[in-house]
């Protein structure tokens, strides 16, 4: 009964405020009405009578309010009202409220996207069933390739014997030519091909249509495929009815079977279609034990561990190795890890370093604007003693600096948020290469992070500078104010400390960002071996249908590079399996024909390559001895070979390759010329390479390159018009000049590198503002000081000096934290860098001499400022 | 000024309730007859009445309604609610107990 009352009564309170708040006036007038009466009743004139009920009465206004306290919701009132108090103060000084939700924008911006990316990308499970039991499954083949991929005899004796993984599905690349459809050009599409359980065993259905059947997934099965979501939108305009029906790939009819749902992006993005892999590879390479070229997923027993699942494997892979010890490229034990971590492995330092980073911008930001708002404090220090004077509460007026920076962390956390998720935008945009990237964008989580962080940054802030601007003693204030004469050491101390502490922040980003940034450098510096200017690289495959015989591929490349080599503009013009820089592409295994043979059980390999006999001239690879294969020599003629200077030091060490045979893919081959090394990848160092004539015609794509001496782009439509009228259902893909090409794969490193350098600059800005500010408010204090001074004959030069290593004093001593900090910090982006040390002394060097350029250059402002002083103007300033 | 209330604290409460267990009456009635009824020995203060006046609404012992007045004026009522008539007991044992208690001291001593 009672609880119903007062849950009435509250009800009223909170909706009716105003009503209520004039019935109380009138309530408390009709008192005041009674009394006055009153006193007339007993003899007083009216005017009298209503000054003394009036004295009586007390303070009006007092009694409202303490009447009022009794009301339920007193508090929320009392906390809007300080809202609103907070809100009107900020307004009233838009310039510092701007910059300060400014700076709050940026840091919370950045965080909140480094958070996103990091949570989707690397916490989010992957969008299977039980994904945590999904494990990638490899072939350890000793310490070079401890997580190698696996050879298909091999994945057959793993299913026939293991226990621990009731399901093993395995997955390779596949690559397809969609032909000409209606008016629409042909194209390229990266595709897999994978054995019929993989989708079963990721727990993922088609969205329409079927999966493949096993009797599918066969040599002599019908040919189907499964589209992406995002293809079959594109090229179908999805269409459900696309379903039995056939399209032309790789110039053979295949039946569309299904579209995978929206977002299914297996093993990566850029997939669009899937295939069975034991119909799409030939059926002689899939019973080889020795050929690693597919991956392996497995489902773990829910009863088995991830070890028990990789003791299984190994043994059964051991057991293989024993049945065939005449081959040295079957492995003797597996490695088996989850496949989230074999699919984020390589991204999850980056990202952890990159949000390390943005938090210390956003530390730095926050530190920045305490700063402010101590600046500030100390200017309203009169104001808050006179309120603490009045009876304000020390509680009630730390709650008003609280509720200060609350709203502004929430209105920096807000723009920071829209900040945020334009840069996931553009992010997402430019990096499609970056692993999971379908799956980054702002979920519920993410927001309670930018709720948190704003919660975060709001106490950080208004804490640090309440702390430093609460005033015990008032009335020291009051008279300290008053004489404007010296301003409280200890709160510039405060602000001092807090300088410190950026810069500090500071000079750790801006090293990481040094290493970074020389690594990269030097990793684009790094001499891939051959010409990167004005080369441009497309790739060709020639896919089924009338590209079935050598003779018919030899017969393509020599007419098509003959017709481009023809093209004004083209300089030269080669072909090849691939191009420098572009990937390691694999190996072959070789004999040296005049070697004694080597013992049981040893082989060797090295990188093969297929190249035409102009590809060496084009791309600027010299020939350091002999000659290249010979143009006339084509198919079973073609029994030439070039290899790297390496391979010949390697192989051949006290003799003369020239003249000598390898062994390879059953033939021999005569070694007519020795080249300059090329590196595969930027990042590693040259490795043998075996070169074998293109026009052998074993190979049915490859990369066209093509050299002018001036914007080499201009010539890619041209020769794309030249593969046109050869065959019109030829997709010509990847049309990238070599520099592009080298950015793309070394994209990474640049992103890297450019993020926590603008990060790194965020904070100098920030930090040199923090000095400016400080400086600059220092020196205002002093006016009349120094005007003393100055009036006592002090010398212009030594107010400079002692002003300027005041200001220099905490950005020195946190360079000094900042370089103490750094040398610990830098070992974790240890394996981030190429070819630079984690203490490089230049960088170090550098920095510090930046950083004090820097910080001079703020303070010199203030500095000067106080030099340039009219003593008679300060004096007068009182 | 002094105190907001010249009272031992909580007694008013019990006065304010005890002068409404008879009729509804406004502040300034309620503040009258307490003077009345202890022979000008208690004077309500008005920085007191109306703040405990309005936390006892707040808390459910008392509910109010508006209506004319002696004076033909719309004015205040205070009423007690069923739960304000059993806290007015029990308060007044209360005081009883400890008035009792005190008289024993004091009569002692």
């Amino acid at each position: 009964m009672r609880g119903l009352e007062t849950l009435r009564m509250q009800i009223r309170m909170l909706f009716k405020r105003g009503r209520e708040a004039q019935l109380l006036d009138a309530e408390l007038q009709y008192h005041l009405d009674r009394q006055i009466a009153e006193n007339i009743n007993i003899g007083m004139s009216p005017e009298e009578a209503y000054h003394a009920a009036l004295r009586t009465f007390g303070n009006h206004a007092l009694l409202r309010d303490q009447t009022r306290e009794a009301w339920s919701w007193n508090w929320l009132e009392s906390l809007l009202r300080d809202f609103r108090f907070g809100a009107r103060t900020l307004l009233r000084t838009p310039g510092f409220s701007i910059v300060t939700v400014l700076v709050m924008a940026l840091g919370i911006g950045a965080n909140v996207t480094l958070f996103t990316i990091a949570h989707c990308v690397l916490l989010k499970p992957l969008p299977f069933r039980d994904p945590g039991r999904l494990m990638a499954v490899y072939e350890n083949s000793g310490e070079a390739w401890p997580c190698n991929v696996v050879a298909p005899g091999m994945y057959s004796e793993w299913v026939r014997q293991n226990r621990s993984f009731p399901s093993l599905a395995m997955l390779g690349e596949a690559e397809f030519n969609l032909s000409t459809e209606d008016s629409e050009l042909p194209e390229m599409l990266h595709g897999a091909a994978f054995t019929a359980n993989m989708l079963p065993t990721l727990g993922v259905a088609p969205a329409l249509g079927r999966n493949f059947t096993v009797a599918e997934d066969q040599p002599s099965g019908n040919r189907v495929v499964l589209l992406s979501w995002s293809l079959w939108q594109r090229r179908f305009g999805g269409d459900p009815s696309i379903v039995d029906r056939t399209i032309r790939l790789n110039k053979q009819l295949y039946t569309v079977i299904g579209v995978m749902p929206k977002g299914f992006a297996f093993p990566n993005a850029a997939t669009q279609v899937w295939t069975p892999i034991y119909s799409y590879y030939p059926a002689a390479r899939m019973t080889s034990v020795a050929a690693h070229q597919f991956a392996v997923v497995g489902r773990l027993n829910p009863e088995a561990s991830q070890a028990q699942g990789l003791a299984d494997i190994s043994a059964i892979t051991l057991r293989v190795h024993n049945a065939h010890l005449d081959n040295p490229f079957v492995s003797k034990a597996a490695n088996v890890k989850p496949l989230i971590e074999d699919i984020v492995g390589d991204i999850r330092q980056p990202l952890y370093v990159l949000l390390a980073a943005t938090g210390c911008v956003l530390l730095i930001a926050c530190l920045n604007v305490a700063n402010l708002l101590v600046a500030r404090a100390v200017g309203r220090r009169k104001e808050l003693a006179i309120r603490a004077a009045l009876g304000g509460g020390r509680l009630r007026l730390l709650r008003e600096r609280l509720i200060e920076s609350l709203l502004l962390a929430a209105a920096g956390g807000a723009a920071g948020i829209a900040l945020a998720d334009g840069a996931i935008q553009w992010l997402v945009c430019t990096r499609q290469d970056l692993v999971r990237v379908e799956t980054i964008h702002i979920d519920g989580e993410v927001a309670v992070f930018a709720f948190g962080l704003i919660a975060l940054c709001a106490l950080l802030t208004g804490s640090t500078a309440a702390l430093g601007a609460t005033d015990r003693k008032l009335l020291t204030v009051l008279q300290d104010a008053a004489r404007g004469s010296s301003a409280g050491q200890g709160r510039t101390r405060l602000r001092r400390a807090l300088l410190a502490g950026e810069v500090g922040l500071t000079v750790v980003l801006l090293i990481a960002a040094g290493l970074l940034l020389k690594s990269y450098a030097r990793l684009r510096a790094s001499d891939l071996g051959c010409t990167t200017k004005n080369v441009l690289t497309m790739r060709i495959s020639l896919y089924g249908g009338n590209y079935n015989e050598p003779a018919q591929r030899v017969n393509f490349y020599a007419l098509m590079l003959e017709r481009v080599r023809a093209l004004p503009g083209v300089e030269a013009a080669g072909m090849a399996r691939t191009v420098p820089g572009d990937g390691y592409w694999g190996d072959s295994d070789f004999a040296i024909v005049e070697h004694p043979p080597l013992p049981h059980g040893v082989a060797q390999a090295a990188i093969d390559r297929e190249a035409d006999p102009g590809f060496f001239k084009t791309m600027g690879i010299p020939i350091l001895r002999g000659r290249t294969f010979d143009a006339d020599r084509r198919l079973d003629q073609a029994n030439q070979t070039v290899v790297s200077s390496s391979f010949a030091r390697q192989y051949f060490p006290n003799e003369d390759p020239i003249g000598k045979h390898l062994h390879y893919d059953g033939r021999n081959w005569e070694i007519v010329g020795i080249v300059g090394d090329a590196r595969y990848e930027l990042s590693q160092a040259p490795k043998p390479i075996q070169y074998y004539p293109l026009y052998a015609g074993s190979l049915n794509n490859a990369t066209l390159v093509i050299r002018s001496n001036h914007d080499v782009e201009q010539l890619a439509l041209p020769v794309q018009r030249i593969v046109r009228d050869l065959d019109r259902d030829l997709p010509v893909s990847d049309v990238l000049t070599m520099d592009q090409l080298l950015g793309k794969n070394t994209a990474d490193a640049s992103f890297d590198a450019t993020l926590i350098l603008g990060f790194a600059m965020l904070s100098l800005a920030l930090a040199a503002a923090g000095i400016f500010g400080v400086l600059s408010y220092v020196v205002a204090q002093r006016t009349s000081e120094l005007g003393i001074r100055m009036a006592l004959g002090a010398q212009r030069e030594r107010i400079l000096t002692h002003v300027l290593l005041d200001g220099m004093k905490p950005a020195l001593l946190g360079l000094a934290c900042g370089l103490a900090a750094s040398v610990a910090v830098v070992q974790a982006i240890r394996s981030m860098l190429f070819a630079t040390q984690p203490l490089d002394p230049a960088v170090f060097v550098l920095v510090s001499l930046g950083l004090i350029v820097v910080a001079g250059a703020a303070c010199m402002a203030p500095a000067w400022r106080a030099s340039r002083l009219d003593p008679m103007q300060a004096l007068r300033m009182e | 000024m002094g105190k907001p209330s010249d009272l031992v604290q909580g007694t008013l409460d019990l006065l304010i309730l005890k002068t409404l267990s008879l009729e509804a009456k406004h502040g300034w009635a309620i503040a009258k007859r307490i003077q009345q009824v202890s022979g000008e020995v208690l004077q309500v203060q008005q920085g007191s009445l109306y703040p405990a006046l309005h936390r006892l609404e707040q808390q459910g012992w008392i509910k109010a309604k508006w209506m004319e007045s002696e004076t033909g004026r719309q004015a205040k009522f205070y009423s007690l609610t069923a739960a304000g008539r059993k806290q007015l007991e029990q308060e007044t044992a209360n005081w009883s107990r400890l008035s009792l208690a005190i008289n024993l001291v004091i009569e002692e001593v």
